[in-house]
């Protein structure tokens, strides 16, 4: 194209296509407000709060017995459900982008199926299961097993929230990236595995750690799901979100918005490395996501 | 088996696929299912008895109207802010475009207690409000602050590529011929993202109506006026009444899937006009 037609394209894109200076600077301001009001005013106040009274109480309000036991088994479920849907979302793409079967569409859809469902309604399905009026109920009554009201309970609902995180983030990737470059490795003589760890994950890295992310934050703020499970026993089952509850009820703001706090930071940090994973794959050139 | 798949040289498809199917029915699957067998042993009539109770009636008003709005709020505001996004340039924006993706983030009780002492009364934005006689916490209004906040990216995220695909061309074209700024954008841009942006609408709405963490702190909780449909779950679950509590989650799982195939619908329609 030549350098005139050039000009003559930008001088027409500057008079038709776009707005006066008015309704841009109108568009911005609206767009701001409402972003400042919803999203930076409610981040701002948290640890506004958390600080409200002074550092020292602020503290203290983490470093008190219960608070520590609440971010322990917070970091506890989340170690246990990320790499379990992670090992799901691997086994699942594999099977659904290298080959091909009946019901596969199905069988996409249905692993977005804990997406649909209300988070107290996650929780719920495993009381019936195995609370004390559950199907399983009185087998593991007698067998002296405890899920529900304790730690397993909280973990498996926090396992069916996070389910679809990582293999959604998987599956169109893979799918993109088609099979040809496997099917070279494993034509000149490489096992199934070295073929995954070699040719597979180094294409998938930066999606792979795009869908572990999501999901730890899902994992550690789980709210509803694990509310309904959990029992609300403090210093045993109480995770970090259901801590900030108690503490919120009991009229101890400071304390509730000091544990708040780091869960402000951990989705911060979130926010972070995922803008920084999306930024590594665009410099590397290695798509994201798949074609969705 | 030989019919079930295509041959592959890729070795793993039984592995990976029977791993898949075992962890899907244990984790999914047979919990769901639970759920169904447990509101059989209700019965029809009784089903319909809980169902159909006046308290749940009302808190499913209260459910939908409250989504309904904050899904509006979003699509008004969220096309905006994607095509702000998307169009201009201004210092700040990758940041403010990381931060359009916090309520995915933030956990919902964080949101929730945040919200609610935001718009009390005394608190910083509930005290314009009061000035007016307005309570917006503790009242439904709060309940549609908590759900607009809680789907606030989805209708930028769904909106923001497909705003970014419409061809500079297109609208230049429309423009030589004689239309108008707002003309181009009602008949030339808006068309091309309104299925994305019903797209958004409708996931913002799905996501509101089982929302319950950033809701219950704000929302006042009061059956009949401000009580949500996951709420009064968990209420009759704590009075040892699990067919009620199963009934009305069977209820609203039966209107999430619902919702779940018209989302899949419309993104289907969506990607057809795409790929125009």
């Amino acid at each position: 194209m030549s350098l005139t037609t050039n000009n003559r394209i930008a001088v027409n894109t500057r008079i038709t296509t776009t707005e006066s200076k008015p309704v841009i600077g109108l568009l911005l301001i609206v767009a701001l407000t409402y972003l400042v009001l919803f999203l930076g005013l409610p981040l701002y106040a948290v640890f506004h709060e958390a600080f409200s009274k002074g550092s020292e109480l602020y503290w203290s309000a983490l470093k008190e017995a219960d608070a520590l036991s609440a971010i322990k088994l917070t970091l506890l479920v989340a170690v246990i459900a990320v790499p379990a849907n992670l090992v799901f979302g691997i086994a699942a793409a594999w099977a659904i982008a290298k080959f091909e079967f009946k019901g596969k569409s199905l069988l996409i859809t249905l692993i977005d199926l804990p997406f649909a469902v209300s988070p107290v309604v996650s929780g719920l399905v495993y009381v019936l299961l195995f609370g004390a009026q559950g199907w399983l109920g009185p087998w593991l009554m007698e067998h002296d097993i405890k899920l529900i009201f304790a730690v397993p309970g909280i973990v498996l609902a926090t396992i069916f929230v996070t389910f679809p995180f990582i293999a959604r983030e998987l599956i169109p990737l893979m799918q993109a990236q088609g099979r040809d470059e496997e099917e070279a490795a494993v034509s000149l003589g490489a096992s199934g595995w070295q073929t995954f760890w070699r040719v597979t994950l180094p294409n998938i890295k930066w999606g792979l750690l795009y869908g572990v992310i999501l999901c730890n934050a899902r994992a550690m703020g789980e709210f509803g799901a694990v509310s309904v499970v959990s029992g609300h026993i403090r210093g045993l089952t109480n995770t970090m979100p259901l801590h900030v509850e108690i503490l919120y009820n009991e009229y101890n703001f400071v304390a509730a918005f000091a544990v708040a706090s780091l869960l402000a930071l951990l989705a911060l940090v979130t926010l972070g490395v995922k803008s920084l994973v999306e930024w590594q794959a665009q410099r590397s050139g290695e798509p994201l996501h798949g074609a969705h | 088996m030989a019919q079930f798949r295509a041959h592959s040289v890729l070795p793993g498809f039984n592995l990976a696929l029977g791993f898949t199917l075992l962890y899907f029915s244990l984790i999914v699957l047979i919990p769901l299912s639970a759920l169904f067998f447990k509101t059989a042993t209700l019965g029809w009539d009784g089903f319909v008895d809980v169902a159909s109770s006046e308290r749940v009636l009302a808190s499913l008003r209260v459910t939908f109207f409250t989504s309904f709005a904050a899904a509006v709020i979003n699509a008004f505001f969220g096309l905006i802010v994607a095509w702000v996004l998307v169009r201009y340039s201004f210092p700040g924006k990758k940041l403010v475009d990381a931060l359009v993706d916090l309520p995915f983030a933030l956990p919902t009780a964080v949101a929730g207690i945040v919200l609610a002492t935001l718009y009390a009364p005394n608190g910083w934005l509930g005290q314009y409000f009061a000035a007016y006689d307005i309570k917006v916490a503790y009242t439904p209004l709060g309940i549609v602050v908590a759900l607009t906040f809680i789907g606030l990216p989805f209708v930028v995220r769904t909106v923001q590529p497909v705003l970014a695909d419409v061809e500079a061309e297109v609208e230049e074209a429309a423009a030589s011929l004689g239309a108008g700024r707002l003309d181009v954008f009602r008949r030339v841009i808006f068309p091309a993202i309104y299925p994305a942006l019903l797209t958004g609408f409708a996931l913002a709405f799905a996501r509101a109506i089982g929302e319950y963490g950033s809701v219950i702190f704000i929302a006042g909780n009061m059956p009949y006026i401000s009580e949500i449909t996951p709420l009064l779950i968990v209420a009759k679950l704590e009075q040892y009444d699990y067919a009620g509590a199963t009934a009305i989650a069977v209820l609203m799982l039966l209107i999430s899937f619902a919702l779940l195939l018209s989302i899949n619908a419309l993104q289907w329609w969506s990607s057809r006009r795409g790929a125009r």
